[in-house]
């Protein structure tokens, strides 16, 4: 079998991977994006036990590594709250490889993803949330229709680049056996030993989801800019 | 002073500590409805934070503020949000929202605050913007406007509120020479209107026949008051005129 026949008749299982691997990275990036706001809300105005919290979240999910928290949770959290569920209560509940990895990279992305609102708060200027108090604005109000909409657009590049290293790291959750862009490769290449084909193949798809994701992001950017700024 | 005429602010004995630095060291003054009142004094001497203490945007260290006469008490949130309502603020730097054009900038607190619905709002800002002169411009967002006129935007919004009482902190005062005026003017124009005011400036020149009392800030108080022809005529002997004097001489102005 040469090189070519093996990516033509690997293709359409392993291009199902890339369903399963943009599921896992939606489902982060979005877990990422409502967890991640009100960290980096709490970081900027919170009081100090709020940001105590959040400093605290951020220090272990950026200090541990995915593969740790992957094993950690899949394995450990959820295979103890089976286990509990069943003997206690006799309920039966099986939590899947991608769940774990969903919930895990998302809980990641969102220490880093506070960062990257945290810092786009504190990019604008002050006088936004005295100017929206001074109008009898209460502070979450201001927050939310004065603050945001534009710590969110300061955020997009930032986000983009997160977007792009959460799908890369992705892949790592083929060792919890997820269906996705690498673990089928994995399973084609060990068994046709047709490595250097295949594994080039989950490189370009992985590059083509990048490029797609990024470029719609840059679309969006574009989008939401405010007429005035440059760029 | 004038008894028919309503005390609309009344402020008592502020104090203010920041950073360790006492700016301000015990306030007082009190503003008649349709009054303008001038502050004045050198940077640092405490302009900035009374007219932020006086709508609790630094909330005093001590001291009382009225509004038509019942007491602000600042600590309960929904009282400070309507009490701000009423009492507008112009920032030396606008602090226009620049993710929205002239026309929300004006209309936002009206629907978000006010609760006012979105047609009416928008109707109520556009009739403001007219005012201060910008009923060609509601389209621009602030990064496409001048300085005056992202002041004279910024003069809009606190209108649209119906403030009792509007605080102007340097209104001019970053912006280019030849702008000034067509911000000037329309400060003149509320003036004239009746609108109660507190501004801090150095564009005496302008706003004195307007006024009737000059408040000097240094240190932290209020080291001499009084109508401007007391305080700055020729033979007065106030650190207020030598300051004005020194301030003409500097910019030139009329």
């Amino acid at each position: 079998m040469d090189a070519f026949t093996a990516i033509i008749d690997a293709l359409p299982y392993i291009l199902k991977g890339t369903a399963v691997t943009a599921g896992i990275v939606i489902g982060a990036m979005v877990l990422g994006l409502i967890a991640g706001i009100p960290m980096a809300v709490g970081q900027v105005y919170g009081n100090r036990p709020v940001r105590f919290m959040v400093g605290v979240y951020v220090w272990f999910f950026r200090g541990v590594p995915v593969l740790v928290l992957l094993f950690l949770v899949y394995f450990g959290v959820f295979g103890f709250i089976e286990i509990k569920l069943r003997s206690g209560y006799g309920i039966y509940i099986n939590f899947s490889p991608f769940m774990a990895a969903c919930l895990v990279m998302g809980m990641v992305s969102a220490a880093y993803q506070s960062q990257i609102f945290r810092g786009a708060i504190q990019a604008l200027p002050q006088g936004q949330l005295k100017a929206a108090s001074a109008l009898g604005m209460s502070d979450s109000m201001a927050i939310r229709t004065i603050i945001l909409p534009q710590a969110l657009r300061i955020a997009i590049p930032a986000w983009s680049n997160e977007f792009s290293i959460v799908l890369k790291d992705s892949a790592v959750a083929f060792v919890l056996g997820t269906t996705e862009i690498m673990a089928r490769t994995h399973f084609v290449a060990s068994r046709t030993y047709q490595h250097l084909p295949l594994y080039l193949l989950a490189g370009v798809l992985y590059f083509i989801l990048t490029w797609m994701g990024v470029k719609a992001l840059l679309k969006l950017e574009h989008k939401v800019r405010i007429p005035g700024y440059s760029n | 002073m004038n008894n028919n005429v309503a005390t609309v602010l009344q402020i008592t004995d502020i104090h203010k500590v920041l950073g360790g630095k006492e700016i301000l060291r015990g306030v007082s003054m009190t503003v008649d409805k349709g009054e303008l009142k001038i502050l004045i004094g050198p940077s640092g001497g405490g302009k900035s934070t009374l007219l932020q203490c006086i709508n609790f945007l630094l909330p005093p260290d001590q001291g009382r503020i009225f509004l038509d006469g019942s007491e602000v008490h600042f600590h309960k949130k929904a009282e400070l949000y309507r009490y701000r309502q009423q009492v507008g603020m112009i920032f030396q730097d606008f602090n226009l929202f620049d993710h929205l054009n002239a026309l929300d900038n004006v209309s936002i607190a009206l629907r978000k605050v006010k609760k006012i619905h979105k047609a009416e709002a928008g109707d109520r800002a556009y009739h403001e913007l007219e005012r201060v002169g910008l009923s060609d411009k509601t389209d621009l967002y602030p990064a496409e406007l001048s300085g005056g006129q992202k002041q004279r935007v910024s003069i809009a919004r606190a209108l649209a509120m119906d403030p009792k009482v509007i605080l102007l902190d340097e209104p001019t005062s970053a912006l280019d020479p030849e702008l000034i005026g067509e911000v000037l003017r329309v400060i003149v124009d509320l003036a004239r209107s009746g609108m109660t005011m507190i501004m801090a400036t150095h564009q005496i020149g302008y706003v004195k026949s307007l006024t009737n009392e000059i408040l000097f800030m240094e240190n932290g108080r209020i080291i001499e008051h009084g109508p401007p022809e007391k305080l700055l005529s020729a033979d007065a002997d106030t650190r207020c005129r030598g300051f004005c004097e020194m301030l003409k001489d500097l910019v030139r102005e009329p």
